[in-house]
């Protein structure tokens, strides 16, 4: 990578360590925009530990984190601008409708949306009908589709998904995985965990398997 | 900012009216211990009347520390924490937002059943708008304090005793000056400087526990 301008998100010589145990160490990585990173790897490799170091919810063993070129414990504003993140657990409230929930979530990312707004995007995921109900009464799918919901609200660029494709029907990761490529043409960066593979790969896609470590 | 505040407020607001048990418990246990003192200790109005003031603050503390458990662990296992911690909106005021809304959901109304119970006890009419401040300045301060050991607590399965151990000795100041007003009151003195030294506590707490909490939070979600 041979560009004048630094990377949007890197990591230099990253090392994580988990109760005591080494998960990774001296991992480089680079994303610039229209980046699609496939994190793979066993269980217990530290697939969502980069993740969250990468969303700054972690601090490094050693190394570090840079956004534009700035170390992420300096930029964290600009991250947190940047950033949006699905964890395993998606912050979904059970006792909460789906709309209400995305209305918080949006709130929270301090990129408020309308009502029209959701009820086009719950449309978009497959849930037309399901507004107003609580989400604990929806099935796991159903859940998930309602943070993936979030994906279709006017989100920031990077986007930072663990597990995303967990218990989607085939219709559902087959619709996920367009919109997720549709987002890295239009110039957004991901990375994702996975046990799946893609069906089709988009122009930025790479795979860092950290069983192997080699990016 | 301020709107994120409330939006978080009546988020909470909702899911507590949603989950009415969490609401009702502190109040059922703070009432249950206060008719349980008469039956072991005697109805002798005069012995009642004097152990009042500390029966009634030791009940509403240990009612505040039970409903403190909980504070985030629903909110850590579901990701909402991640989220917070991820979202451009600074960590500390999102924590002070959950501690009022739990504040005003369970400690206020636990103010507000003091002086029946108070009553109760013996404690004589007139002292009862002393009781009502002294609760009302605080209780607050036992929600901050124990949403930092909340916080500290928030990935452990079963913290509940270890956010006693950890916080009940900062309790114990705001336990003193809370019932000395009363004793002050009930002995004809003025309970003026205790309500003032709580009133500062309170003051103190609001500024500073957010950021403990915050940090408590970050900790609990790098583990």
């Amino acid at each position: 990578m041979s560009t004048a301008e630094p990377a949007f998100l890197e990591a230099l010589d990253l090392s994580c360590e988990r109760d005591g145990r080494l998960l990774f160490e001296h991992l480089n990585l680079q994303l610039c925009a229209g980046d699609m990173l496939q994190v793979s790897g066993p269980n217990g490799s530290g697939k969502t530990s980069l993740l969250r170091l990468l969303a700054g919810l972690m601090l490094p063993a050693a190394g570090e984190i840079r956004l534009q070129g700035q170390s992420i414990t300096q930029q964290a504003d600009a991250l947190a601008r940047h950033l949006l993140w699905i964890g395993h657990a998606p912050g979904i409230k059970g006792l909460l409708t789906a709309e209400e929930n995305l209305h918080w979530l949006c709130a929270l990312m301090q990129r408020p949306a309308t009502p029209e707004a959701i009820w086009t995007a719950l449309a978009a995921v497959g849930l037309r009908g399901f507004e107003d109900v609580p989400c604990y009464t929806l099935s796991a799918g159903q859940q998930r589709r309602v943070a993936l919901a979030r994906l279709y609200l006017e989100p920031p660029p990077l986007w930072i998904l663990d597990e995303p494709f967990t218990a989607l029907d085939r219709q559902g990761v087959l619709q996920l995985e367009g919109h997720l490529a549709e987002h890295c043409q239009q110039g957004g960066l991901l990375v994702f965990t996975t046990h799946h593979s893609l069906t089709e790969q988009p122009l930025g896609f790479r795979e860092l398997d950290l069983g192997r470590q080699v990016a | 900012m301020s709107s994120i505040f409330i939006l978080l407020v009546q988020r909470e607001a909702r899911l507590l009216c949603r989950r009415p048990a969490e609401l009702i418990n502190p109040l059922v246990f703070f009432s249950l211990v206060m008719m349980l003192f008469p039956l072991a200790v005697g109805p002798e109005s005069r012995l009642l009347q004097t152990l009042s003031p500390g029966l009634i603050w030791v009940a509403a503390l240990l009612a505040v520390l039970l409903s403190l458990d909980g504070l985030f662990r629903s909110d850590f296992e579901d990701g909402s924490l991640e989220q917070w911690a991820v979202s451009p909106c600074s960590l500390p005021w999102l924590a002070l937002a959950k501690v009022l809304a739990h504040w005003l959901f369970s400690g206020l109304p636990l103010v507000l059943l003091a002086p029946l119970l108070g009553l109760m006890l013996g404690l004589p009419a007139e002292n009862l708008p002393t009781l009502l401040l002294s609760l009302l300045l605080g209780t607050p301060v036992l929600s901050l304090l124990g949403a930092i050991g909340a916080a500290l607590t928030v990935g452990l399965k079963r913290g509940g005793l270890l956010l006693a151990l950890l916080i009940l000795p900062l309790y114990i100041p705001v336990l003193i000056f809370g019932s000395g007003a009363l004793q002050a009151a009930l002995q004809g003195f003025s309970a003026t400087g205790h309500l003032l030294w709580l009133a500062s506590l309170s003051l103190l707490a609001i500024t500073l526990a957010p950021f403990a909490i915050a940090a408590g939070l970050r900790i609990g979600l790098a583990e």
